[in-house]
């Protein structure tokens, strides 16, 4: 059965560290993110982005600190729970991996297959319409651009319907127009009560969100997470 | 049971859509398929010769435990009685149920491998050789040889307890042997698929990235590829053990060249032995496959 959140926060991160090989990457980091909330995450390269999003998904543990996913404490969990909670958080990566044996439409139905739920071919088909990749259906991972990719990776992120949405430079290897494009749909998915992280260091992409979108801009600097600026 | 069974069926049955969630690994599939294929061959014969050697064990050990030998070395005018002196002591003694001189043409059998067919047996000073039957409970070997020394000095009772003891413990131990190799061939198999199937997952470790970035439980990912090469050892096995058994069958028959080797086969329901073999290396496969499969998934965690 789904666990729906009721009143906490979908991912919150309580004084949280990370570090590895002795150092530090992350520290004293605090942060809620509420249901249908919108949040940007920027900071300089190797500052700790990625390490941050891996947190709150549970693909890395805290070295201090508490992270809670949907109101359950991630050091709890075993890894059938991670691939659970998986199926609740949908994520982009910014190298977009996939099976490349299978075709793109497989690709973008794998959550369904995985969790043994049958796959709706005209849902597929809505949603790959949805994100513009209708013709590429039958076409391999490899055969796709930059942007292809990314807008697979982001359908197959949200065919599951999950709660939250992590993003990681999900415009990193696209051009500007489809930059745009795939804002819009992340945008889009928040109106449908998703909420969604989006790392990033496009300052651009932020400024554009701001007509679309109200959204918090976190940013990491000197290990620590800061709220940057007034909300969008 | 049920609930066991309906697993097992669903487990052949697969899902063709997760089967899919694995890439098609060419060199370790047919490995595989072609190691699973090979030591069910050998086992065929490993099974073959514990069998053969089981039934000469208890030929041996049974049907000569049974009989004796008395050889009769005389005179020629002197042959005939001390025959008959023989018989008239065997009739008489207790535990021997039946006792008959063999005849020339069945002693000509016993010694034609060694001098040929055309041997004159009448112009030899061949012993003359009388077989005994004991009954159940046997007779007393050293009273015998005590009254045959008395009444037919040239007789000499042979019980083949000299050397039938050692061959039916040399047949025991090739048994044990062939016990043992089907042992180590299962245990070869097993380490051999575990390479196959550990050099796959290690080969498809992003494919494993992907599957638990989507949610792919670890039991989901293990059952992947071990319904895989389950099936492809069950093939392989197959064919092996379709190959062994034609082979064995194609061996001339004991009956017509008369050897222990020639006689290395199944015999009646033996032929079912070996139908055993590939459904056995489908749930080493399995095992070993699983093993590996969840031992990978634990250390990339």
């Amino acid at each position: 059965m789904r666990k729906r959140n009721r009143g906490y926060d979908v991912i919150e991160l309580e004084d949280v560290s990370y570090g590895y090989g002795g150092g530090t990457l992350l520290t004293e980091l605090s942060l809620k993110l509420a249901p249908g909330s919108f949040h940007f995450l920027t900071g300089p390269s190797g500052a700790g982005k990625t390490t941050l999003l891996k947190l709150c998904y549970g693909e890395l543990l805290a070295t201090r600190g508490r992270v809670a996913l949907f109101d359950q404490d991630a050091r709890g969990l075993t890894r059938d729970d991670v691939a659970l909670m998986r199926r609740r958080i949908g994520v982009v990566h910014q190298d977009c991996q996939f099976l490349d044996h299978l075709s793109v439409a497989e690709n973008i139905a794998l959550p369904l297959t995985v969790s043994n739920r049958a796959v709706d071919p005209a849902e597929l088909n809505e949603l790959m319409k949805w994100v513009g990749l209708q013709a590429q259906a039958g076409a391999h991972p490899p055969e796709l651009s930059g942007g292809e990719r990314q807008r697979a990776a982001l359908a197959r992120a949200i065919i599951m319907s999950p709660d939250v949405i992590l993003a990681d430079e999900p415009t990193g290897n696209v051009d500007w127009e489809m930059s745009l494009r795939l804002l819009t749909l992340l945008v889009e998915l928040n109106r449908m009560g998703k909420t969604v992280m989006i790392a990033t260091h496009d300052m651009n992409l932020i400024r554009s969100a701001k007509a679309q979108v109200s959204a918090r801009v976190l940013r990491i600097s000197d290990h620590k997470l800061q709220l940057a600026g007034a909300d969008l | 049971m049920n609930a066991y069974l309906s697993k097992t069926l669903h487990f052949v049955a697969g899902d063709a859509q997760a089967d899919r969630v694995v890439p098609p690994t060419g060199f370790t599939a047919r490995l595989t398929v072609f190691a699973a294929a090979a030591m069910a061959f050998l086992t065929v014969f490993a099974l073959a010769l514990s069998l053969a050697t089981g039934r000469l064990a208890d030929r041996w050990g049974d049907a000569l435990a049974q009989s004796s030998t008395i050889r009769i070395s005389a005179p020629e005018g002197q042959m005939d009685t001390q025959i008959l002196a023989v018989m008239e002591v065997l009739a008489t003694t207790p535990g021997v149920k039946d006792a008959r001189p063999l005849s020339d043409e069945e002693q000509h059998a016993l010694l034609e491998p060694w001098f040929g067919p055309d041997l004159p047996l009448d112009t030899l000073p061949i012993p003359r050789l009388i077989e005994v039957v004991e009954d159940d409970d046997g007779y007393d070997a050293a009273g015998l040889r005590a009254r045959l020394a008395g009444e037919a000095p040239g007789a000499v009772l042979d019980d083949h307890t000299r050397w039938r003891e050692p061959l039916v413990r040399a047949a025991e131990r090739l048994r044990a042997l062939g016990l043992v190799s089907i042992l180590l061939i299962a245990a070869t198999t097993a380490v051999m698929i575990t390479l196959a199937a550990s050099a796959a997952l290690a080969a498809n470790a992003q494919v494993i990235r992907v599957l638990r970035l989507v949610g792919a439980l670890d039991a989901y990912i293990a059952r992947a590829f071990v319904r895989r090469y389950t099936l492809r050892a069950l093939a392989g096995a197959t064919v092996g053990t379709v190959l062994g058994m034609l082979a064995l069958a194609a061996l001339p028959s004991a009956d017509a060249a008369g050897g222990f080797l020639t006689g290395l086969g199944f015999q009646g329901a033996h032929w079912l032995w070996p139908l055993t073999i590939p459904p056995l290396t489908a749930l080493v496969a399995f095992a070993a496959t699983r093993n590996a499969a969840i031992t990978t998934l634990k250390e990339r965690s």
